[in-house]
């Protein structure tokens, strides 16, 4: 166990590396200035730019601000935003809604996805394993910013059951909707995991001894169907991080949860360049440590994986 | 030992031959064509309604791009008049106006080239790129498939949303529509590269690999020859899959600001445009969503299709 998580640590080195250089590289390495861009359709004075300049360490070689820009990341600075305002300082305020947020949207989705992937597999080929595909190959088709406004103007504007932007402090009742909207993105493909892996495991030669044995389905269907279906349900929710950031951008963006997502959408719509790659970096560095630990427990759960070359 | 021998108690070791059933070895039919992937899964998919719901759309939706003349005759961009602002269908108009008084309906048909060609741009982008990294790490194994792996698992650890956001803000002044499909391509082929490399693992100790080793055939001429044709299977479905992807990119860059000017004609840029006036004029945003959305769906469910028709573990699942 030691072994494999060195060297799955040993291989995060690299990924690490190669992911902050190449967004560092796609920002500056680009044709553009970024002082200039810095100032809109002004001119700013050659002074006021050799500063700058000097301050950015744009008169450095390009690999060594890149390993300035590392250096600062791992103590902990991550520039500041136009505003002003260090970008380290922002993500402390905003993380915590997004978090939320992301409880919200896996807790439904795990919900919803299991419970329809397992009837599903249980009595595939039946009405309502066909109508639950049509249902989540209709949800996969819609793009998340589509289903955020229908959503937002039928339990928002029409039924009102909902407010339409999130309020001061984001109270959870009004994150239930942006984490609703959140939710089905992954819903479908956790359906479909759960219902293949039901269908899998209740081949296995372990479901037909507990049948023989004669417990009844109630017992083997939870203990031993369910139990052993999770292990590719809970792996997903690596790739399901990465899916909720991007949607997230998009989902606080509509709904104005004041989250992480909301200020990189923000700083997209606004165009400041420095800070849309210091939350890109954040969030891709996040995303390889959640898949990082979500590998190193995939190891625990599964010890095949551990003993695999 | 002769095979008739009997022991002791024991009346027939082997089966008479009349009990053989040979009538079943007979049944084998060994004239007529051979069966193959490709034969079986279009014998399976032809049979599916699926299948032909989803061709006759994406072949309207490409009808609709190469000859948007077809379907109508009103401009949709010098055509617009402010007083038709949100506006109600009128007659010539069946679907109503935008904010900036253009007509939706015409809109929505001249929108579909942008997202067709931007899905397959990307698509061949991903293609080629999944193919290239895939195959090389897959069949050479060794320190290329350590280089390549580790090359595509950088590229995948940037969810790809997230990557083209950030090209096309550095980019944002030459945005068009292979801009943005290259964008979009370059972070999206390591799924294609693993699916293929693996498969390519799989099929490279074959038999007949080792056949064509043996006569003497040039690793690479095995690799493009022997190895590839018996492992695109995968690659075929997750390509598909991945035009829908692209698609749905592309509206969402273009939703987010940072994709296709306002100029060009986009489903994304025209939802995006809606989104201020939801609470009055829904129909405007949701009408161009819709043209997008069964776009999309169409290239899943052929996807879908494709899948069941070519991995026997689906199929075995319906």
């Amino acid at each position: 166990m030691a072994g494999y998580i060195v060297r799955r640590l040993l291989q995060a080195i690299p990924v690490l590396l190669g992911t902050t250089f190449l967004i560092y590289f796609m920002v500056f390495a680009m044709p553009g200035d970024p002082i200039v861009a810095l100032f809109g359709d002004k001119t700013p004075p050659p002074q006021v730019i050799e500063q700058l300049r000097e301050r950015y360490h744009l008169d450095q070689p390009f690999i060594v601000q890149y390993f300035i820009f590392l250096g600062n990341i791992f103590r902990g600075d991550l520039g500041t935003s136009f505003s002003g305002q260090p970008v380290s300082e922002i993500l402390a305020a905003t993380f915590p809604v997004t978090l939320r947020l992301a409880v919200l949207a896996i807790f439904f989705e795990m919900i919803a996805g299991i419970s329809v992937g397992l009837i599903s597999g249980l009595r595939k080929g039946g009405i309502f394993d066909a109508s639950a595909l049509v249902v989540s190959l209709i949800l996969i088709s819609l793009p998340i910013f589509v289903v955020a406004f229908v959503a937002q103007y039928i339990f928002g504007i029409q039924l009102g059951w909902f407010r339409t932007t999130v309020g001061v402090g984001a109270p959870t009742q009004d994150l239930i909707l942006p984490a609703l909207v959140l939710a089905t993105i992954s819903f479908a493909q956790i359906t479909r995991l759960t219902r293949a892996s039901v269908i899998d495991t209740d081949t296995q030669d372990f479901v037909r001894t507990a049948a023989s044995k004669g417990l009844s389905r109630t017992r083997i269907v939870p203990v031993h169907i369910l139990r052993n279906s999770l292990i590719p349900v809970v792996t997903y929710l690596a790739v399901d991080f990465g899916v909720l950031m991007v949607g997230a951008t998009v989902t606080e963006g509509i709904f104005n949860v004041p989250g992480v997502g909301r200020t990189l959408y923000q700083a997209i719509i606004r165009g400041e360049g420095p800070t849309v790659v210091s939350f890109v970096t954040v969030m891709v560095l996040i995303y390889l440590v959640v898949n990082l630990l979500v590998d190193l427990l995939y190891a625990v759960l599964d010890p095949r994986i551990r003993y695999a070359k | 030992m002769p095979s008739n021998t009997t022991r002791p108690d024991q009346q027939h070791f082997v089966a008479p031959i009349e009990e053989t059933p040979l009538v079943a070895i007979d049944k084998v039919q060994t004239e007529g064509k051979p069966s193959n992937l490709w034969r079986d899964a279009w014998n399976d998919v032809r049979k599916r309604p699926m299948f032909w719901i989803s061709s006759a759309l994406i072949l309207l939706v490409v009808i609709v791009a190469l000859f948007p003349g077809l379907f109508t005759q009103v401009p949709p961009n010098n055509d617009c008049q402010l007083a038709n602002s949100n506006g109600a269908p009128t007659d010539g108009h069946p679907l109503g106006f935008t904010k900036q008084g253009c007509d939706i309906y015409s809109r929505i048909i001249h929108g579909t080239s942008t997202s067709l060609s931007v899905g397959i741009i990307v698509t061949v982008l991903v293609f080629v790129l999944g193919i290239v990294f895939g195959a090389f790490a897959g069949f050479y194994g060794g320190w290329i498939d350590s280089v390549l792996s580790r090359l595509g698992d950088i590229f995948f650890s940037i969810p790809y949303i997230l990557a083209a956001v950030v090209i096309m803000s550095v980019f944002s002044q030459y945005a068009n529509v292979w801009v943005i499909s290259l964008a979009i391509g370059i972070f999206a082929w390591p799924a294609t590269a693993r699916v293929l490399r693996a498969e390519i693992l799989r099929v490279k100790n074959a038999d007949f690999v080792m056949a064509a080793t043996a006569l003497g055939v040039s690793r690479f001429r095995i690799l493009l020859r022997h190895v590839l044709p018996n492992s695109i299977a995968p690659v075929i479905v997750i390509t598909t899959i991945s035009l829908a992807s692209a698609i749905v990119a592309e509206a969402t860059l273009s939703f987010l600001g940072v994709g296709l000017p306002s100029s060009t004609m986009s489903w994304g840029n025209d939802i995006s445009a809606a989104q201020t006036d939801l609470r009055t004029a829904p129909q405007v945003l949701i009408l161009p969503s819709i043209a997008l959305s069964i776009t999309v769906l169409s290239f899943i469910m052929l996807g879908e299709v494709i899948r069941d028709a070519l991995d026997p573990k689906a199929r075995a699942q319906r």
